[in-house]
């Protein structure tokens, strides 16, 4: 029943019937996609929105578009990845007292690999991408971002990466290895199909959009700041994404490397990391968690500079330990290279290298705590307004630290030799990851949401959501954690009979995750109601919440080019400062505003790239060939396209300013 | 494992001479703190049968307590803090306040001491912990007698079944391991195949168990009884059944149960455990039964760990042994068959012939090929009965 893809010709490569899966689940899933696709398609072919999707968006280099599609792409990812947990979560209810469970070991493996692979590099990773793209220009007072053709280009490999992990479904397998594919279990000699192929070029792939998009947002910080925005006067949410894409181009380039040398052991019977002449499987984890674990630094720095964005606004008050907050993200950001080693002290290094990489994961978590203690000391004589935005900060301070502490726990060796591996460790990072990067995320949605759409969301239904989502995560992962002191190990898709007395464990888990499964809904609803409602909800002050950072000084959603004028900035918190000393806004002497111009290419190389990831992936060679030779071919024609940028006329940049100057009036009067 | 019994033992787990008496008692405090809350059954990793464990145990606890020192004050004023300066409270404002000097000290300080106790800790306890160490008491209180030499065990990681071997004893088990209570035992570890770890949770904490490589456990064993072992790191498809039953034996009953292994003829013996015999247990199989083997071919523990048990291949380290003189030239070309291991799938029983056209051609044919086909002409240097057995049993691959 396994698929063996062991045949090959010249035309197909391993492509074959046998490439279609068979099981009853995947096809239903299959038929659900098919038809959902084929009747979005229509749609919107029916009302002719495929030319205004083209050119206004896929083609787009606004960084704000782009910003808004990786959120939509997180989003869409993030409802696979989900369905995946839910589908481990019955799982493992099911499959106790001799029961099988409803999942094959076949599928069950492939499952916990795809939710962990898609929920890390698709979920989160657009999502502070998206947040970085959409918030980093504007509050550092830019009109794009440096590099803004290759800003879309990174989109669509990130996209592009997803579309394969989804084709996995469909034709062929996923890995069956877990998450980080560890060989030899993901060598050839252990995993002969394509489901490790698969695993490697769709992080091929969209790990090229995400090393580029690194460059493009540091080139950004670094360059395009407003005059009078030293580094110290930079927002903090700024100051995180620096760190976080100096730790992307840092460490990205180390997976792609360690993903290559698996493809070449796969593909060329190299010996990287095979069990044979020399191969060692110890370097494969080691160079992997040299980028894991940065990785999750990656992810988390963006969304602590949201949290720490989201109290000074909410409290109405200056960020307390402003320098504090940037030397601990510094310090987070170089220390991060210095602990992966904690992922595998039961590989037996020796005593004293364990101690040091034990130490010094210790240590991470002193500027972790000043973080905290920042934002707790923010809080303290401030006027909290607890809008949604505060509601996940809280939740996330109280949250986080319970993940903060059982991390440590973890990090003593002696310690970590017990609970390895358990579901212990299941739910340490799902607390970190779910109480920190995802609720800090929310957090940012409801937060930056009126300023991209110009209307707030619907309180009643963000709230739903989050009383579902909080006692939610703690109902799903708290059995865990007592699960883990009782030796159960992660992964297991089956129970014996001395597992019994525990089933009631994995039902508790498995009605958290329903309980998450709601706040999801609830979100989803909140998402539907305000659009519906976005008259009632409309913001037209383009500063919703009394913001403080150089974003809310625009219209919302802003102009294409952000700021008729760029500001000139004289204090950490901008826009705070220039409402206190009464700045006006200018309303005479625009000029023409030079513009990068929408481009096709991004799109074409990126579907180009992709295609020819399948082709890898099956071993289609000429079709791989031939793709490649595209890639260039078109690289090099879109070198010949001169017309890159335009100019925003004067009159037009006066025509939008004088419609927002009637608005703001509008506006005062009715407050008046 | 014991996860029917709800007892009181636990405190027992927050008892540790080595440490100073502040930790220690803090240490009690948190075994009261962990027994009011996970009350309900007794967790195994909290309080396990074996003196390493038990230290292990120990240490979470105290690592937890230091940590809560910070931790729940932080929490505390989170909360406090929320409510106190909520809008609508009206409490002081200062909203241009956010910077003092004192206070970041502390917020700075007060992590960092915590982390100077906890590191000093980890120094310590990772040394005295180290898997490779050999124990060093019996039990609190309970020192290591002068001439006690610890029972050696082989740990074979196969797909997905556990071997055991005892080398002095000359016998061997799959999916049952017993050990004498009170006495040390040195287990060394390797997998055939792929990276498992090898972990009972009474005894003592986990080590990976990987091909072509030894790590080692000291560890023993304080009260007899029925406990778990299993693989905490994901191998594949028989991952969730990699499980076996580790009996815990007062010495009597260990030369017992030793006998009657060597002697054979149970419901559980399978004969002798030789290269054919283990060949044909390393193919991947699941919910294997207990078995008993009456002897161990010489030797067998350390050819797994170089990848030559198959006649014909030369061992990992005979290569390194090559290598380290300046390798052997294009003489070595010809060592190459007689070294791929699992290149090219998962082991079988047929051996690849070196020199032989079939065999480069074998080179890119899959291992359920080489199971079911033997290339013609090929005299195997195995025994006949290797040869025939793979062609009754063709070997279960990923890919059969």
């Amino acid at each position: 029943m396994i698929p063996t893809h062991s045949h090959w010709t010249p035309l197909l490569g391993r492509l074959g019937p046998d490439a279609i899966p068979t099981e009853p689940i995947v096809l239903a899933t299959f038929a659900a996609v098919s038809l959902g696709g084929i009747a979005l398609v229509a749609a919107l072919t029916y009302f002719r929105l495929w030319g205004y999707l083209w050119k206004q968006w896929f083609t787009s280099v606004d960084h704000k578009k782009i910003g808004i599609m990786y959120m939509v792409l997180g989003l869409i990812m993030f409802l696979r990845g989900f369905a995946d947990a839910i589908m481990i979560r019955s799982q493992q209810a099911l499959g106790f007292g001799g029961s099988d469970g409803y999942l094959n070991s076949h599928h069950f493996d492939q499952v916990f690999t795809a939710h962990g692979v898609i929920m890390i590099f698709f979920v989160a990773m657009p999502f502070v991408t998206g947040l970085m793209n959409y918030v980093v220009p504007l509050q550092i007072g830019a009109r794009d971002v440096s590099f803004p053709f290759l800003n879309n280009f990174s989109f669509w490999m990130t996209a592009g990466g997803a579309v394969l992990v989804m084709l996995s479904l469909f034709v062929g397998e996923f890995a069956r290895t877990g998450w980080l594919a560890y060989p030899p279990l993901s060598g050839l000699a252990y995993s002969p199909d394509v489901g490790v192929d698969y695993y490697i070029w769709s992080l091929q792939v969209a790990g090229v959009g995400t090393t580029l998009s690194g460059v493009n947002l540091i080139a950004t910080i670094i360059k395009l700041r407003a005059p009078g925005m030293t580094m110290m006067k930079m927002p903090v949410f700024t100051w995180t994404a620096l760190v976080t894409n100096i730790l992307i181009v840092a460490v990205f380039p180390v997976l792609t490397v360690v993903l290559a040398l698996l493809g070449l052991d796969r593909v060329f019977h190299t010996n990287f990391f095979t069990n044979d002449f020399g191969g060692s499987p110890m370097l494969y984890v080691n160079l992997i968690w040299i980028w894991g674990h940065p990785e999750v630094y990656i992810l988390v720095l963006p969304v602590f500079g949201v949290f720490s964005e989201i109290v000074s606004t909410f409290c109405s008050k200056r960020l307390f330990g402003y320098t504090s907050m940037v030397y601990a993200t510094c310090v987070i950001g170089i220390l991060s290279y210095s602990v992966w080693l904690h992922h595998f002290f039961t590989m037996g290094s020796g005593a004293s290298v364990n101690s040091f990489f034990g130490i010094t994961t210790m240590v991470i978590s002193i500027p972790t705590g000043a973080k905290l203690f920042n934002w707790l000391f923010t809080m303290f004589r401030g006027r909290i307004r607890f809008e949604l935005p505060m509601m996940w900060t809280v939740a996330f301070m109280l949250t986080f630290t319970i993940g903060g502490m059982t991390g440590v726990m973890m990090a003593v060796p002696a310690a970590d030799f017990v609970l390895h591996n358990s579901v212990f460790l299941i739910a340490h990072f799902h607390n970190v990851i779910i109480g920190g990067v995802v609720w800090g995320v929310f957090a940012a949605i409801n937060y930056w949401w009126p300023k991209a759409f110009g209307f707030k969301l619907n309180q009643f239904w963000g709230k739903v959501s989050f009383w579902c989502w909080v006692p939610g995560f703690w109902i799903a992962f708290t059995p865990l954690y007592i699960l883990g002191f009782m030796g159960v190990t992660r992964r297991m898709r089956v129970f014996d009979a001395s597992f019994d007395p525990l089933r009631v464990y994995y039902w508790i888990a498995l009605a958290g995750a329903f309980l998450i499964a709601a706040g999801i809904g609830a979100m989803l609803i909140q998402f539907a109601v305000s659009i519906w409602k976005r008259e009632e909800y409309k913001d037209e002050s383009g500063d919703p919440w009394g913001g403080r950072t150089l974003e809310w000084a625009t219209s919302s959603p802003p102009p294409e080019y952000n700021f008729a004028f760029t500001p000139k900035i004289h204090d950490i918190d901008a826009w705070a400062d220039m409402k206190a000393k009464g700045v006006a806004r200018p309303i005479s002497g625009f000029q023409d505003i030079y513009m990068p111009q929408g481009t096709w290419a991004g799109i074409v190389l990126a579907g180009l790239s992709t295609v020819c990831g399948f082709a890898l992936i099956w071993q289609v060679w000429w079709l791989a060939v031939v793709m490649l030779a595209g890639i260039v071919g078109t690289a090099i024609f879109h070198t010949f396209n001169y017309n890159r940028t335009f100019y925003i006329k004067a009159d037009h940049v006066a025509e939008v300013e004088a419609a927002r100057t009637a608005q703001l009036a509008a506006l005062e009067k009715g407050a008046a | 494992m014991s996860y029917r019994g709800c007892s009181m033992s636990l405190l027992r787990a927050g008892a540790m001479s080595t440490q100073p008496t502040l930790l220690r008692h803090a240490s009690r405090l948190g075994s009261l703190v962990s027994l009011a809350s996970l009350s309900a059954c007794s967790p195994v990793v909290l309080n396990p049968a074996g003196d390493i464990a038990k230290q292990e145990a120990s240490l979470v606890v105290t690592a937890t307590l230091l940590m809560l020192l910070i931790i729940v004050p932080v929490m505390a004023l989170t909360v406090y803090f929320a409510w106190k300066y909520r809008a609508t409270a009206g409490a002081r404002y200062e909203p241009e306040w956010n910077h003092s000097t004192q206070l970041e000290l502390v917020i700075w300080a007060a992590p960092l001491m915590i982390i100077i106790a906890l590191g000093s800790l980890t120094w310590v306890t990772t040394h005295t912990l180290d898997p490779f160490r050999p124990v060093a008491r019996i039990a609190e209180g309970k020192p290591l007698a002068a001439d006690a030499k610890p029972l050696e065990i082989q740990v074979v990681a196969l797909d997905w079944k556990w071997l055991f071997i005892y080398p002095e004893q000359k016998i061997a088990t799959v999916n049952e391991l017993a050990l004498p209570v009170d006495r040390p035992v040195h287990f060394s570890i390797s997998s055939s195949s792929v990276m498992n770890s090898f972990y009972i949770p009474a005894l003592a904490g986990q080590i990976y168990a990987m091909p072509g490589m030894t790590s080692e456990l000291n560890a023993v064993l304080n009260k007899t009884g029925t406990f778990d072992g299993f693989s905490a790191n994901y191998s594949g498809s028989g991952f969730s059944h990699m499980r076996f039953k580790t009996y815990g034996l007062a010495d009597a009953d260990f030369d017992q149960w030793v006998a009657k292994v060597a002697k054979g003829g149970d419901k559980d013996s399978a004969g002798a455990l030789d290269t054919v015999a283990y060949l044909q247990l390393e193919q991947p199989s699941e919910k294997e039964p207990v078995r008993h083997f009456t002897t161990v071919a010489d030797g067998l523990f350390d050819k797994i760990v170089n990848l030559c048990v198959r006649p014909g291949k030369m061992c990992v380290r005979d290569m390194m042994a090559l290598d380290a003189r300046g390798g052997a030239g294009k003489a070595g070309i010809y060592n190459v068959a007689a070294l791929t291991y699992d290149k090219n799938g998962r082991e079988t029983t047929i051996p690849v012939i070196p020199g032989r056209a079939a065999a480069q051609a074998d080179a890119r044919t899959k291992a359920f090929v080489r199971a079911i086909c033997v290339p013609d002409g090929v005299k195997t240097p195995v025994p006949a009965a290797a040869a025939k057995l793979s062609l009754a049993a063709p070997a279960r691959t990923p890919l059969s």
